[in-house]
């Protein structure tokens, strides 16, 4: 009898269930689509349209100095639409630094939504109002969180589910490493959304690692891993809403990858041409999230012109919305700052506060002086 | 604690008896425990075994597995979930096992516990304690060891403090458990077995974070220092009346917030400071105390603020330890040569 024939060591799990499939899944064109509820398709397709607008926008908006930087999620949009509409109200989305689009899905103010990434110093909205983490520019460190709030919450005997966000480069992090293990060990209600847009930056993922999958990760911690096409909207949500429940009913975390492209550069300060063809853009071009959702809308007869206009109109009407209040310029209050660094400032906080406050009255003071406006 | 419940622990208490810093520490875990469901300790070996030192002996007994809870062995992954945990409203009290192997958490600490409530406008404040094992004297191997309080006190968001005594071990854990900020928990860990007389059923009053404490009035000096240093410093203070000095001793207790009041007010009346930490001198936490006595109390200042810190090298090896921790002789030495700035 060897080591491993003796009781105290076996494997505690057949690995295959875990195991994702070998291609992604998709729903959009294929005939399992027919079990998909037509008004939802509807939704999927509007918040795709928004989604879209949105990203634009943005962009627009970087260009303008409205922005300091948008990651945009160009191309993306199925994951971040899919991920937002997967969660109740209960649940919590920990999104990253690319995911602005998922929490304006989610329901958060677009404003509110972009405050970080126009130049404040602060997440903009109330993240536990709104039940959405604050985006996480660190990668991957928001991945335990989720995972501590899924399990507080269970200890709790709430009914909640967190479902964290992360890029493809992310999972290389040791955060993703101590996450998944900390969210299967303890069965957290957790989901893992690994957005597999083809770079870090610059860095393809044949680079980033050897895994045969990303979902195949999964299997190392115990948990299923599943394998999406993250361009089918539908296939996206049906995933992360499987996902999602089984974690709800105890089935514990599910890692999901969904396979995307990244068809805008990293953010407005990068230089994509650098690191790749045009003609790998291209080909994603025409497996657009869009496309791919109004190709079987229209196969099936749900989309008309009059309904498709509405949706664009009120996507126009969202971004001139978006245009306008970002162009007011906002309104800082630097002494602020020292505010919400403790409960109570300490006594050097208050000093530096009141030096702050002079400077600022100086300059006020200075102003005036050389006749210019206060 | 109500006024009511003090007064009947008094009517019961029996006769104070040595107690240990562990036994402090553990006791102040159990209380907070016990007067708090949201309350979660957690960390590697701090179910079963009670910790590597034993300050949470018997709590996973006593309160289960879900409130004193083994995690798998991964510090990022301790602090990252105890993060969500006080997302959702639970006080995790964090447990590294030692100082150097909560570096893996670093950056969970410096990127979103100290800077969560500022992010959020205040909206997601983290009551979080990390209790951290620190400094040297117990003859450990390399990691065992190191000082690495400066490390978070630069970091703003952060309390940081460190108990001297037996009363204040458990004192301070309450308040740090009960503060609404997150709070490095510096365990001096060869004081875990120092003694006082105490009893678990009259625990001292908990002390506000932030207030340093004035352990022995003097007229020649003023020794300011803290957590293992403490001891050093009274023993030197004891030492000094041979030389006819008589020393003041401050204990800070808190680093951050770093209460300058007591400093600047022991100082000036002495005219003379040393600050005495085991940890490095370079970019420590001595440095930033002496620059504030020298901007606070310049004109009573009769020589410049000394330091007596660890020498600026990796932490020794056991065999070598005794030759870098500053010694009574070396605090001396120190107020020797305040004395030589005279006139
Ligand atoms: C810990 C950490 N290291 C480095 C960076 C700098 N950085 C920002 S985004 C990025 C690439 C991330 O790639 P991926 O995870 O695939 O996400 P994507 O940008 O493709 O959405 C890097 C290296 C960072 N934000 N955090």
């Amino acid at each position: 009898m060897t080591v491993l024939d003796t009781p105290a060591w076996r494997p505690r799990t057949d690995a295959a269930p875990l195991l994702p499939d070998p291609e992604p899944h998709r729903l959009l064109g294929t005939p399992a689509a027919a079990r998909f509820d037509p008004a939802l398709l509807r939704t999927l397709y509007g918040q795709l349209v928004r989604g879209r607008r949105f990203n634009q926008q943005a962009t627009a908006l970087t260009k303008q100095g409205r922005l300091a930087v948008y990651p945009s999620s160009t191309g993306q949009e199925a994951c971040e639409v899919a991920a937002a509409l997967a969660l109740r109200a209960q649940d919590w989305l920990f999104p990253s630094y690319r995911d602005t689009l998922a929490v304006v899905t989610r329901g958060v103010d677009p404003v509110e939504a972009l405050t970080l990434l126009r130049g404040d110093w602060h997440t903009g909205y109330d993240p536990r109002a709104q039940r959405v983490a604050p985006l996480s520019t660190p990668l991957a460190t928001q991945l335990p969180h989720a995972v501590g709030l899924a399990h507080a919450a269970r200890l709790s005997g709430d009914d909640v589910v967190a479902l964290a966000m992360v890029g493809d480069g992310g999972t290389s992090e040791g955060d993703f490493h101590e996450a998944l293990n900390f969210a299967a060990v303890w069965r957290a209600p957790a989901v893992f959304l690994v957005q597999n847009n083809g770079f870090a930056i610059s860095v393809p993922i044949a680079k980033q690692t050897a895994a045969p999958t990303f979902a195949h990760k999964a299997v190392g911690y115990g948990m299923p891993g599943r394998l999406v096409d993250g361009n089918d909207a539908a296939a996206v949500y049906e995933v992360l809403t499987e996902a999602v429940e089984r974690a709800r009913t105890g089935g514990g975390p599910t890692l999901v990858e969904a396979v995307t492209y990244r068809i805008d550069a990293h953010t407005n300060a990068d230089d994509a041409t650098r690191y790749r063809a045009d003609s790998e853009v291209g080909a994603w071009r025409e497996h657009d999230p869009i496309t791919l959702l109004e190709r079987e809308m229209a196969g099936r007869g749900l989309l008309d012109d009059t309904w498709r206009r509405t949706v664009a109109d009120e996507a126009e009407t969202m971004a001139a919305a978006l245009r306008e209040r970002m162009n007011a310029d906002p309104r800082l209050d630097p002494t602020e700052l020292f505010a919400h660094v403790y409960a109570e400032p300490t006594q050097q906080l208050r000093q530096q506060e009141a030096q702050l406050r002079a400077e600022l009255r100086a300059e006020l003071e200075a102003g005036r002086e050389a006749g210019r406006p206060s | 604690m109500t006024t009511a419940t003090r007064a009947a622990d008094r009517a019961a208490a029996p006769a104070r008896k040595p107690a240990t810093m562990a036994r402090a520490l553990n006791q102040a875990l159990r209380d907070a425990l016990a007067g708090d469901p949201s309350v979660h300790v957690l960390g590697e070996d701090v179910g079963t075994l009670g910790g590597v030192f034993r300050i949470t002996d018997g709590l996973a007994e006593e309160f289960g597995e879900q409130r004193c809870t083994d995690t798998p062995l991964a510090e990022a992954g301790i602090l990252g979930t105890a993060v969500g945990m006080a997302m959702y409203g639970l006080r995790p009290v964090v447990e590294m096992q030692f100082d150097a192997f909560a570096y893996p958490s670093f950056e969970q600490l410096v990127s979103h516990v100290a800077k969560m409530r500022n992010r959020t406008r205040g909206a997601l404040p983290l009551p979080i304690t990390v209790r951290i094992p620190y400094g040297g004297g117990i003859g450990g191997v390399e990691h065992h060891s190191d000082s690495s309080e400066a490390y978070y006190a630069h970091t703003p968001g952060l309390h940081v403090v460190t108990p001297a005594t037996v009363a204040d071990a458990y004192g301070l854990l309450r308040a740090a458990i009960a503060s609404d900020d997150p709070v490095v928990f510096l365990e001096p860990k060869r004081l875990y077995w120092s003694k006082a007389d105490w009893s678990p059923q009259e625990p001292a009053e908990v002390p506000p974070i932030g207030r340093a404490v004035v352990r022995r009035t003097g007229r020649t000096a003023t020794l300011i220092t803290y957590g293992p240093s403490l001891a050093v410093c009274l023993e030197a203070a004891e030492a000094a009346k041979e030389e006819g000095w008589d020393l003041g001793v401050v204990d800070l207790r808190s680093l951050v917030p770093f209460d300058e009041e007591t400093v600047a007010a022991a100082v000036r009346g002495t005219g003379r400071a040393v600050v005495v930490h085991e940890s490095s001198g370079f970019g420590g936490v001595g440095a930033e105390i002496a620059a504030r006595i020298t901007e606070r109390c310049f004109h009573h200042l009769e020589a410049p603020v000394l330091r007596v810190a660890g020498f600026d090298i990796p932490y020794p090896p056991p065999m070598l330890e005794r030759h870098h921790l500053p010694g009574v002789d070396r605090v001396l030495d120190a107020v020797g040569r305040l004395q030589e700035e005279e006139g």
